[in-house]
């Protein structure tokens, strides 16, 4: 009778048995690391806007407020979006003939907000408050990443839940004292944990892990 | 061996070449019987109604069933149940009675496994799609995940993940082990190319040596003993899914026991519902004796009991607990609008199997045949009135609403028939339903009888 198979299945055979497990697992994290990655999710890529606007030159060179700009983000969910007004404190005494903030002029002019593109949002069935994190010294740059270094404006991180939840779960890692938050240029000190736990104590920060925290 | 008390489990006269052609010959050289794709032809057609309930499903979502708060487990979880309990006398029959040495176990095994592995898979579909988004099924499982999220451990839904998964693989692998000799039979035996590679491939180059037989048997009593605690515990766990819960009716420590029991009870009933027919298509009355059924028919009337011990211990114990909402949840049953499934549930559960206490009833094998269907309907009531009279009138009457399954419900079920049935028929066709190499070892026993009559 002869053989079905040549010799060399044998060694086929083998290896295909070892091999599928690192295969399993191999690919399982692939695949981690992909719906992490920018490339899934949109973060460190700055969006085309109406106006190439820079933080860089506004918040850090110019040391204009955060709250300038986005007047609600101590006493709403929502940080809030200047209205063409705001910008024109400014605009209408300097730079009013660039032909970069013609959009700005000619929405001051005929009455139409300008649409940005939106960098950060989270879904609709995640419950977000800005004006919480404000109060319990959470940065603006903690999670909106080195805006004083900003050009254009990116999304620097990637707003999945882990990403959140690791400060939810350690947020000693990660406040400032209050007065710093709208510090585009804070660096966190040295001794960020220690001072971090006094700052939890002080300012009653619990670690709200609880799903209906988010999800209402 | 063969004595008076004991009807033999093999027919007289076989030899091992005999065994060996009478088996392989089904999947072989006969030709496909006209009956065999007749009962095809209906099966698949039922699991095309299958696949187009559940495209309807996912393009509308679960609201096309009749699930509603309260209500909101319905026929899903009931199949569920129902699926998973079929398969445990498969498992029962493989591991713990090959344990236990029982010698008639050994034609009915190969195929009372394959119907666990399809009824599993049937009893698979039902959480899947109840999820409503069943693309996401992998969230039940504990993987790296940019959530940094667990499944809850404290939940008997996730246990029931670990539990069902585990009894597929263990079922699947002691199944497909145990086929290998087969496989090299047919290997083998094979006339044409593509069927000589295919099961050479899945015989995974088995040559029948010495050193094979030593380890196969030491793989098969291992994956046994792995096996035999999941007859006991997987059905616990489905049971825990109800206990763990508040509701009245599910909230009792009675659960698991009597579910394992009810489990094995409507296997056995599957088991011979598929045992019968086929011996009598196949000619295999000499493999699948009377003994056997028999047999079978004993162990459910055993079981039968145990479940019957629960029904009343669980009237007992909602009166004897003075709750009001278990002692109504105990007369709506009895006296509310599910009444009738309740009583029918009683008389096929129940009342109608106590027949099998005549050895003339476990000897006519249409009889037993009806029986066995009794009691897989029977069984599918037990679970429908666990989970709808429970939920549907709990502790608040301003949210009580009667459960009536949808077209689309009864869809889906009998399409899990279909789905059952076509896997099965499919079996009988390309695999040996009777493990060869075991029946062979029967073969003496089977000389012995020859000689004496």
């Amino acid at each position: 009778m002869s053989q079905v198979f040549h010799r060399s299945t044998n060694t086929i055979a083998r290896l295909s048995i070892y091999g599928a497990l690192f295969l399993i697992a191999g690919g399982v994290y692939v695949l981690y690391v992909f719906a992490g990655s920018p490339y899934v999710t949109d973060a460190n890529e700055a969006k085309d806007q109406p106006v190439p606007f820079s933080h860089r030159h506004h918040a850090a060179e110019l040391g204009i407020d955060c709250r300038y700009c986005h007047t609600s983000v101590e006493s709403s969910s929502d940080a809030g979006m200047p209205a063409t007004r705001t910008c024109m404190t400014c605009h209408s005494q300097i730079w009013v003939g660039s032909p970069m903030l013609e959009p700005v002029r000619s929405s001051y002019r005929e009455d139409k907000s300008l649409q940005w593109s939106r960098v950060n949002a989270v879904p609709d069935f995640v419950y977000f408050n800005h004006s919480i994190h404000i109060a319990k010294g959470v940065g603006c740059t903690t999670c909106h990443g080195p805006m004083g270094e900003m050009p254009l404006t990116w999304r620097a991180n990637s707003l999945l839940m882990g990403w959140c939840l690791d400060c939810h779960r350690s947020p000693e890692d990660y406040v400032r004292p209050r007065d710093q938050v709208f510090n585009v240029n804070y660096q966190p000190p040295s001794n960020q944990h220690d001072m971090g736990r006094i700052l939890v104590r002080d300012y009653k920060i619990k670690s709200l892990t609880n799903c209906t925290t988010c999800h209402r | 061996m063969a004595s008076a008390q004991n009807p033999p489990v093999i027919g007289p006269g076989h030899t091992y070449a005999s065994v060996t052609d009478k088996i392989s010959s089904i999947v072989l050289t006969r030709k496909t019987p006209r009956g065999w794709i007749f009962g095809f032809a209906i099966a698949f057609s039922l699991f095309m109604l299958f696949n187009y309930a559940v495209t309807y499903l996912l393009v509308r979502g679960v609201g096309i069933w009749g699930i509603n708060i309260p209500v909101g487990w319905g026929f899903a979880i009931v199949n569920f149940v129902w699926w998973i309990g079929i398969g445990h006398a498969g498992t029962l029959i493989s591991a713990i009675l090959l344990l236990l040495k029982q010698t008639w176990r050994t034609s009915i095994n190969r195929f009372a496994e394959a119907m666990t592995i399809f009824a599993v898979a049937c009893a698979g579909m039902f959480p899947l799609l109840h999820m409503g988004r069943p693309w996401l099924f992998y969230w039940l499982l504990p993987y790296p995940n940019t959530m940094y999220l667990w499944p809850q451990f404290r939940s008997p839904l996730v246990w029931d993940v670990f539990a069902v998964s585990t009894y597929a693989t263990v079922s699947l692998l002691f199944w497909f082990v145990g086929l290998i000799p087969d496989l090299a039979t047919l290997r083998d035996r094979a006339v044409n190319r593509p069927a000589k590679v295919i099961y050479g491939f899945l015989a995974m180059g088995w040559r029948g040596s010495a050193v094979h037989w030593s380890r196969f048997e030491t793989a098969s009593l291992l994956l046994a003993g792995l096996a035999t605690p999941l007859v006991v515990s997987v059905h616990t766990v489905v049971s825990f899914d109800f206990a763990a819960a508040i509701v009245p009716g599910w909230h009792t420590t009675i659960f698991p026991p009597y579910f394992v029991a009810g489990a094995i009870y409507s296997g056995f009933a599957m088991v011979l519902t598929l045992a019968i027919p086929m011996r009598k298509f196949y000619g295999l009355d000499d493999f699948i004796t009377m003994r056997h059924l028999d047999n079978m028919a004993k162990v459910m009337l055993a079981t039968g009991l145990i479940v019957a011990y629960g029904y009343v211990m669980e009237a007992f114990g909602s009166f004897y607990s003075g709750n009001i909402f278990e002692k109504y949840m105990t007369l709506n049953r009895w006296k509310g609008p599910y009444a009738f499934f309740y009583w029918l549930l009683i008389t096929c559960n129940i009342v109608i199997p106590q027949s099998l206490w005549f050895t003339r009833v476990r000897k006519n094998v249409g009889a037993l045949f009806t029986l066995s269907l009794v009691v897989n309907v029977g069984m599918w009531l037990e679970r429908f009135i666990i989970v709808v009279t429970s939920l549907h009138r709990d502790f608040l009457p301003s949210s009580w609403r009667i459960y009536i399954p949808t077209r689309w419900d009864w869809a889906t079920y009998v399409g899990t028939i279909g789905l059952f049935l076509t896997l099965f028929f499919l079996f009988i066709r390309f695999l040996p339903a009777i493990s060869i190499f075991e029946m062979r070892t029967l073969v003496p026993m089977s000389q012995e009888e020859g000689k004496s009559t």
